[in-house]
């Protein structure tokens, strides 16, 4: 079930951005992905879940293990917050969405339209998401951006758990959590030295 | 798949879903025609068919861009990309759900229509037939140009521009249909031909779409 990163080079719009990354995650682990603004943290991540190909290197994941969550949590604003958990569930598979009403303090917020929610709470709706999808690997692109104090720690507590259940989590995030068995991966030494990519379509994209 | 086909028809009928939309421009353009060509019902009913097909096809492409536009502004469309959805089902379900909100609320309404445009009475089977085969087919070479064009802003104009020439083939033989419907000749040569088209692009371009999506989602 771990997620095995060998040798990777990505690039975004036709520029190398990071080469040589390689890293293991194991159950139960979480890796935090630093580094500044514009390294390729979340190329590198929408690569690991399967949205972009790689330049060179290989991602290696158990098939439908991993489940991604970028900037936008993916709300519709005219369907209410169980709605929208519900659809997620379905397109995964299942259909319990109350451990994670509760784990995210949604259940008093379940019948309100999601349009008309904070964008705290709108987050937290985004986050309750991974929970219904049941996969093992979290993929978290900045999961505390909009997130106050108390919702942080909900937070943490949540990916606590799930690593204490066995799942692992790869985040990019710029907030200390207090993850037990969380490591982190400074990007910085990967940074590409050679700024071209002579693939062919990559140019028109 | 079912539960991607019920939330976009749900999406489709609560408030800004544009349900409405195609039918209330079908409504305009039929309404204003025989206002534009004059009060002479013997060339209102030469014209009908023509009419009818043009303002079904014009109502389809206003409503294009929504497809899957939306679902990327909010960013759906990376996480249906992640989830164990195939690309191929999630165009054909956006597909299915674009024709269920637009093209079969058009053809339910066009008898209605016909009777606007003085439409003889026994061109409304051939008609509304012509435009339940035809009309999936629009939905369906739409999605392929709205999955083309997803990551342009205002991409509705390009749109508009790529997905035109595909349309008309399946414009001129469902036209053609309901012309000879309503001058009672034979019309199983074009109502093969549109059958035809529906068939092909149900069947190819779902993988086309895919491809093209899975590129601009990059």
């Amino acid at each position: 079930m771990s997620l095995e990163v060998n040798d990777l080079s990505i690039a975004r719009g036709g520029v190398r951005v990071l080469e040589g990354v390689s890293f293991t995650l194991a159950p139960g682990r979480a890796l935090v992905l630093r580094g500044p603004n514009g390294i390729g943290k979340t190329t590198l991540l929408r690569t690991v879940a399967g949205l972009q190909p790689p330049v060179s290197g290989t991602v290696e994941a158990e098939a439908e293990s991993l489940v991604y969550a970028g900037h936008s949590d993916g709300i519709k604003a005219t369907l209410s917050v169980a709605e929208n958990l519900n659809f997620w569930a379905q397109v995964f598979g299942r259909k319990d969405i109350s451990p994670a009403l509760k784990a995210f303090d949604l259940a008093p917020l379940a019948n309100r339209a999601a349009g008309m929610l904070s964008a705290g709470q709108k987050r937290r709706l985004g986050l309750a998401r991974l929970l219904v999808t049941g996969r093992p690997v979290w993929v978290l692109d900045e999961p505390t951006v909009s997130l106050d104090r108390e919702a942080v720690a909900m937070f943490a507590q949540v990916v606590g758990a799930h690593l204490a259940a066995g799942g692992s989590a790869l985040l990019a995030t710029h907030i200390e959590l207090g993850l037990e068995g969380a490591e982190t991966l400074e990007l910085a030494p990967y940074r590409a030295r050679a700024a071209e990519v002579d693939d062919f379509d990559e140019a028109f994209l | 798949m079912i539960a991607l086909l019920l939330r976009d028809l749900r999406l489709a009928m609560r408030a800004g879903g544009g349900f409405g939309l195609g039918l209330a421009f079908f409504l305009i353009v039929v309404t204003l025609v025989p206002f534009g060509v004059g009060p002479q019902g013997g060339l209102l009913a030469t014209i009908a068919p023509g009419i009818l097909w043009l303002g079904a096809l014009l109502a389809c492409l206003l409503s294009l861009d929504r497809i899957l536009a939306l679902d990327w502004e909010d960013g759906s469309l990376d996480l249906l990309a992640t989830a164990p959805l195939p690309m191929e089902a999630v165009v054909s379900v956006k597909a299915l759900a674009h024709w269920l909100t637009t093209g079969l609320p058009l053809v339910l309404a066009t008898p209605v229509f016909g009777l606007l445009l003085s439409l003889p009475s026994k061109g409304y089977a051939p008609l509304l037939l012509s435009l339940l085969l035809g009309t999936p087919a629009l939905s369906v070479i739409g999605t392929f140009g709205a999955a083309l064009t997803v990551g342009l802003k205002r991409g509705g104009l390009l749109l508009s521009l790529l997905v035109l020439p595909l349309y008309v083939p399946t414009l001129i033989f469902g036209a053609e249909m309901a012309r000879r419907g309503v001058d009672g000749l034979d019309y199983s040569t074009p109502l093969l031909m549109v059958a035809g088209i529906t068939c092909g692009t149900i069947a190819l371009l779902p993988f086309a779409s895919a491809a093209v999506l899975r590129v601009n989602l990059r």
